[in-house]
């Protein structure tokens, strides 16, 4: 995700800022000015919708209510209190914020179109408590004899400069939450959440806040609309169109990056607002239209937006100009200090991990039922069983994506039931799934960079540690710059443990990392495990692989139908009758006894 | 005793018109209940489509008064229910040439995004709907006058408004007829195969992409319907779709998604809420009450709202 270098960045909003105001003091028509204004708010309203939605993934389709918010507060400011709008938008902003807080809270519980759905509710509902609150049409008193005091100016240009102002300071906090590790977690949310709280990332507590920075920017963007219109209406503040402007605007111009809102809004409010003056009094909803249509040819077209469309067909800068100094950084990492660093002190034989009569049921079905099982530290333990048999289900249990219904899962002397995955990650249990779940989009290196978080408060401690889990897993120097979507099942498999080792983990969950792997790659992999174990660190391993499994584990733990039914050393456990008819049923079990057939 | 009687008479007649405005709304649900039961679409624009049949409505029986032969009593009701045709058709042709593009096999694999890009493309299609009707009909408030919308019957101290009566038992009728048609025929039961898995249907031979366009276009028609009735009680205007969008998600989110008679008791409990709520709310905040009602819905009732239950790790 990390494009150019920040300087560069800051050189391209210098640019863009003095574009805009070249452009603002040669214009002198004052409707053109005005909508360069327009321009620049909607950008910023854009920039705002973009730092919840386009970062973390969820879309908001009522962004209305922290812009409505900020324009109402800094109106009801001025109108009823006289408090300039210098205060009143400040104010307006933290209004919107407390009001992030009070809708994020329960809002956050929801995902996709339910979510959306809801967003859109809060404005609307809004929108008829003002109406029934008078507040139906609020003018801004003029102000003749101290105007500059109350923002009201007789130069249009003065907004100009005004409205580009919040831009650029919205801008400069998306760029830095872009390169942040801020930025990394919302992407790694977007991209895949499951396996973001496995990570480390505190999936909740990031969101919060990008829709608290997002609302306070939405709001200021409302108290500044409302001084440049002079005059402000539920319908203007609060309305589904607004919510919709603030959606279309990023979405077509390219999401997920601060430019994107900022392109969307230099082409789709010009156009809007010249038909609107041109066509109004024909046809007065074509600003509507215009927005509608918008959004339908870019679905179509552009998907990601005009920004991205327009990168991948200039040069795919998007991969190769990533993140270039690491990789003279990364060569500076002795190879020595990297193995090291994975050793723990292996309290010879005591347990790590203990589950006490865990149980956890789905409706009638016992996945998990009533399992004790101690992991003792330092070693391989196998999970074995037939398909169904509530094994990774097991594994949710130990690292909270399910709650235990019963039972303790003590680890290293803490209680971890009703702890959330990104806590359990925190006291130091990685693991990686059945069906591997990169974050697809970022590059290797970056994947396992989020990983890393979890371990550090630095980000260049978190690139290191991230480059010596790289070393550890064995892949090589050149891979870590791939995107994740374009790996092979095998590189796949060694990014997620990489990611799972980076935060220096004490125990590891690895759900069937052997699955479907050729006979060399498996091998290879099964060495990089033991090695692993050997540096100090506890493995818990579901598979299938008898073979692989026979040589990896030191001790079987065996589960049919949700219950523990059988555990040992791998010589004693494949022999036992129980295991032998539960994986392969009870006429084989005749075969076995019966040495003629 | 005298203190009591009134409040107890307007709770009975709360409670009446809730039911005979909450019978539309449930025909209105089961629309937008269809297409999200068999496509498994969000369509944010079926509050529009529901506008459009308000309107076809309105041109028919008093615009150009085309159906006046038939009575100021039969023409408001025949208006409405041609509205179901006229809107499937509409429905029928988006779907030919936009929605498909983001639904149906194309989109499987992208589960999450596939709803985005449906959501925000009938998004579009709502922005356009609506504001290309306040280009076409204008911004004025209209409604279909019958003798009916101001007459009453009365039974005991309430009131049942005529044309909301003759709306609810139509709505009721055709929400019955529905449900028997996609429980007893073959046609119905094709729908629901692919509904439950549309890659299964399909290689059963079933044309999916044409079922989704039926289903899609009988949607839209439905609520085109329900929106024609309740023209004759209530007036419109080209924005009224968005107010509707929540009215009917929040309906098909109480009666469970993807079950068509669960959306007709939700629709009829939202009518029920909107209508109970003028006894402690301002007649303003009527809508505030249905919105503040789904997010409660959302919340307290989690369960089969996140999709596929067990999502495997």
């Amino acid at each position: 995700m990390r494009r150019s270098g920040l300087g560069g960045q800051y050189l391209a909003i210098a640019a863009f800022a003095a574009v805009c105001l070249l452009v603002g003091w040669l214009v002198h028509n004052s409707y053109y000015q005005l909508i360069i204004t327009l321009v620049l708010i909607w950008a910023t309203a854009g920039v705002s919708w973009n730092m919840l939605s386009g970062y973390s993934g969820m879309i908001s389709f009522g962004h209305a209510a922290f812009f409505g918010l900020g324009g109402y507060a800094m109106t009801i400011a001025f109108v009823q209190f006289d408090i300039t709008p210098w205060i009143g938008i400040p104010l307006g902003v933290l209004v919107g914020m407390v009001a992030a807080i009070v809708i994020g809270l329960p809002t956050f519980r929801l995902r996709g179109h339910y979510f959306a759905l809801s967003m859109l509710a809060y404005p609307l509902a809004m929108l008829y408590v003002f109406e029934w609150l008078g507040y139906q049409e609020v003018s801004l008193p003029m102000k003749r004899e101290a105007p500059a005091l109350y923002a009201q100016f007789s130069d249009p240009r003065a907004y100009i400069a005004l409205a580009l102002l919040l831009l650029v300071v919205c801008m400069i906090v998306s760029l830095h939450v872009e390169r942040s590790r801020f930025g990394m977690s919302l992407t790694a949310i977007k991209q895949n959440e499951p396996a973001a709280s496995a990570a480390g990332i505190d999936a909740w507590r990031w969101k919060m806040l990008a829709l608290i920075v997002s609302a306070g920017m939405a709001a200021a963007a409302g108290g500044l609309y409302a001084i440049v219109l002079l005059v402000v209406t539920p319908q203007t503040m609060f309305g589904a169109l607004v919510s919709a402007q603030a959606l279309i605007i990023p979405m077509f111009g390219g999401i997920g990056v601060f430019w994107g809102p900022v392109i969307g809004a230099a082409i789709l409010v010009p156009l809007a607002e010249t038909l609107n003056a041109q066509l109004g009094n024909i046809l007065p909803g074509i600003q509507g239209v215009v927005y509608g249509l918008a959004i339908i040819f870019i679905t179509l077209l552009a998907p990601e937006g005009i920004y991205w469309s327009v990168r991948d067909r200039f040069g795919s800068r998007r991969a190769a100009g990533a993140s270039k100094p690491s990789i003279a950084r990364a060569a500076a990492i002795p190879a020595a200090a990297a193995a090291q660093q994975f050793k723990h002190p292996a309290a010879g034989g005591e347990a790590l991990l203990s589950l006490n009569s865990v149980s956890r049921a789905f409706g009638g079905l016992r996945a998990v039922d009533d399992v004790t099982v101690a992991i003792k530290a330092g070693t391989i333990h196998g999970i074995i069983g037939p398909n169904g048999a509530g094994k990774t289900t097991l594994f949710n249990v130990i690292n909270g994506f399910l709650r235990a219904d019963t039972g303790s899962t003590t680890f290293a002397g803490s209680e971890l039931v009703g702890r959330k995955p990104h806590e359990i990650c925190r006291h130091g249990i990685g693991r990686t799934f059945q069906v591997v779940r990169a974050f697809p989009r970022m590059t290797v290196l970056e994947n396992v960079i989020v990983g890393a978080y979890v371990g550090t408060a630095s980000n260049v401690e978190a690139e290191r540690l991230a480059m010596s889990a790289r070393e550890r897993v064995g892949m090589a120097n050149e891979q870590a710059h791939a995107i994740a979507g374009t790996l092979t099942t095998k590189q796949l498999r060694l990014m997620e443990l990489a990611r799972a080792l980076a935060p220096r983990p004490r125990l590891l969950l690895l759900d069937e990392t052997l699955a479907g792997l050729s006979h060399d790659a498996l091998e290879d992999i099964v060495a990089i495990i033991r090695q692993v174990n050997r540096d100090g660190v506890t493995i818990v391993i579901i598979e299938h692989t008898m073979q692989a499994m026979m040589k990896l584990a030191d001790h079987f733990s065996v589960l049919d139908h949700g219950k523990l039914i059988a555990g040992g050393p791998p010589a004693s456990v494949v022999k036992d009758a129980v295991v032998i008819e539960a994986y392969l049923g009870r006429k084989w079990m005749q075969r076995a006894k019966d040495p003629v057939a | 005793m005298e203190a009591l009687k009134w409040p107890i008479i307007d709770f009975l007649q709360a409670l009446s018109t809730g039911l005979l405005v909450g019978g539309t709304y449930g025909l209105m649900c089961v629309g937008l209940g269809i297409i999200f039961g068999v496509m498994r679409v969000v369509n944010f624009a079926q509050g529009d489509f529901m506008m459009l049949g308000m309107y076809v409505a309105y041109y028919l029986v008093t615009g150009f008064g085309v159906l006046a032969f038939l009575g100021p009593y039969a023409g408001p009701v025949v208006g409405a229910i041609l509205a179901g045709p006229i809107v499937f058709v509409f429905g029928w042709l988006l779907h030919r040439f936009l929605i498909s593009r983001v639904t149906g096999a194309r989109v499987v694999s992208a589960d999450a995004e596939g709803h985005y890009m449906q959501l925000i493309m009938t998004l579009g299609v709502a922005l356009v709907l609506s504001n290309g009707g306040l280009i076409l009909f204008g911004s004025l408030p209209l409604s279909v006058q019958t003798p009916l919308s101001r007459e009453s019957w009365e039974i005991g101290p309430v009131f049942l408004n005529q044309a909301r009566t003759v709306a609810f038992v139509l709505a009721a009728a055709f929400a019955v007829g529905l449900y028997l048609f996609l429980t007893r025929s073959d046609l119905g039961k094709t729908m629901r195969a692919a509904a439950d898995n549309p890659i299964a249907a399909a290689y059963m031979g079933i044309n999916v992409d044409r079922l989704h366009r039926f289903a899609f276009g009988l949607g839209v028609g439905i609520t085109a319907i329900a929106g024609g009735l309740i023209a004759s009680s209530q007036s419109f205007q080209p924005y009224i779709g968005f107010d509707f969008v929540i009215v009917m998600y929040a309906g098909v989110v109480l009666g469970g998604m993807g079950s068509i008679l669960g959306a007709f008791w939700g629709g009829l409990t939202i009518g029920l809420v909107q209508q109970m709520s003028t006894l402690i709310l301002p007649y303003q905040l009527q809508n505030t009450a249905i919105f503040v009602v789904f997010l409660l819905i959302i919340f307290l009732r989690p369960q089969g709202m996140f999709g596929r239950v067990a999502e495997r790790t």
